[in-house]
C-alpha cells in the first residue's frame, strides 16, 4: 500500500489529540504541559512538511523551521517562568498560579 | 517502496505510543525520555518525506537542546511529583470528552477536503529534483531570498527569548563580591593612599 499524505496527517492529528489530551489530564503538572505543548507543535510541523512534500513546494518545509524556533524560544521562556516561580513558591502546581498577582 | 511502507508504520506508530508516554508516564524524567523518542521517531518521518534537512534540525534542537533543557529543570526542581498527580483521573472524563471531538473534527476535515486541480502550478518555490540539488541546498536557495526576512525575524525571536531566559532567571545576591567600575574610576590617589611621616627610630 502507498503511503500518502493522507497516512502522514493522521499522524499528526493523533499527535495533535494526544498534546490536547496531555494538557487536560495533566491539569497541575506544568512541566507536562510544556512537553504537550511541543508535542502539538511536532504535530503542526508533521503536517507542514507532509503538504510540502506532497504539493512539491518547499514553502512548508521554510514554515516549519521557523515553527521550530518560535518552539524552542518558548520552551526555553516557559521553563525560566517555571524556575522562577518555583523560586518563590516552592512548588510548581498550576492550581496555584492564580494567586500570583501584582 | 514495501520498505518505505514498513519504514512509515514503525516510525508513526513508535511515535504515537511515544507521545502517549509522555503524558501517561509517572515520572517526569521518564515523560522527557519519551518526548526525546517521539522527537526521533518523527524525524525519521521527516526523512521518509524528503526533508532531510529538517529532520537534522529536529534532532538537534530538540533532542540537543529543548530537551535537554527540560531533563534539567525536572531534575533541578526538588518536586512532589506524586502530589502533583492527585486528581489524576478526576480531569480524565472532560479530557477524554474534548480529545474525542478534537479527533472526530480532525477526522471529518480529513475525509471531505480536495486539493484544488490547479494546486500542482502554484507551488511559490517548488522543490527541485533531488539528483541535482540536496534538500539543504534548496532550503538555503528559498530561505536566504524569498524568506530572509523571515529568517531575520526568527533570529530576534530567538535573541529576545535568550534574554529573557536570562533575566528572568539572574539572582541578585546581596552578599556577593562586584566589580564596581564607577567606584573604581573615582577613586583618586588621595582616596587611596594615605601618606604617613614616619620618624627615624619610630614606629607608626
Amino acid at each position: 500500500m502507498e503511503i500518502g499524505l493522507a497516512h502522514y496527517l493522521t499522524v499528526a492529528a493523533i499527535l495533535f489529540t494526544l498534546g490536547i489530551f496531555g494538557i487536560f489530564l495533566n491539569r497541575k503538572n506544568v512541566i507536562i504541559i510544556l512537553m504537550s505543548i511541543e508535542l502539538m507543535l511536532l504535530a503542526v510541523n508533521i503536517n507542514l512538511v507532509a503538504f510540502s512534500a506532497h504539493l512539491d513546494d518547499l514553502t512548508g518545509q521554510i514554515f516549519a523551521m521557523l515553527v521550530l524556533t518560535v518552539a524552542a524560544a518558548e520552551a526555553a521562556i516557559g521553563l525560566a517562568i517555571l524556575v522562577v516561580y518555583f523560586r518563590n513558591r516552592g512548588s510548581i502546581a498550576v492550581d496555584d498560579i492564580n494567586l500570583m498577582k501584582g | 517502496m514495501i520498505v518505505a511502507t514498513i519504514a512509515f508504520y514503525i516510525f508513526a506508530g513508535v511515535a504515537i505510543a511515544a507521545g502517549f508516554m509522555v503524558i501517561a508516564a509517572r515520572n517526569p524524567v521518564h515523560s522527557v525520555l519519551f518526548l526525546i523518542l517521539a522527537f526521533f521517531n518523527a524525524a525519521g518521518l521527516f526523512v521518509l518525506m524528503g526533508a532531510e534537512f529538517l529532520a537534522m534540525i529536529l534532532i538537534i534542537v530538540y533532542v540537543g537542546a529543548v530537551a535537554v533543557l527540560f531533563l534539567f529543570v525536572v531534575m533541578m526542581l526538588d518536586i512532589d511529583f506524586a502530589e502533583l498527580r492527585e486528581g489524576f483521573l478526576q480531569y480524565m472524563p472532560i479530557g477524554a470528552l474534548i480529545g474525542l471531538i478534537v479527533l472526530l473534527e480532525l477526522l471529518l476535515v480529513a475525509g471531505t477536503w480536495t486539493l484544488a486541480p490547479e494546486v500542482a502550478s502554484l507551488a511559490a518555490s517548488p522543490i527541485p529534483p533531488m539528483a541535482e540539488v540536496t534538500n539543504a541546498e534548496a532550503i538555503g536557495q528559498v530561505m536566504y531570498t524569498q524568506y530572509v526576512y523571515f529568517f531575520q525575524a526568527a533570529g530576534m525571536v530567538l535573541l529576545v527569548a535568550m534574554i529573557g531566559a536570562i533575566v528572568l532567571t539572574l539572582r541578585k545576591k546581596p552578599d556577593a563580591q562586584r566589580q564596581s567600575i564607577p567606584d573604581q574610576v573615582a577613586r583618586t590617589a588621595e582616596t587611596a593612599i594615605e601618606i604617613k611621616k614616619v620618624e627615624p627610630g619610630q614606629g607608626l
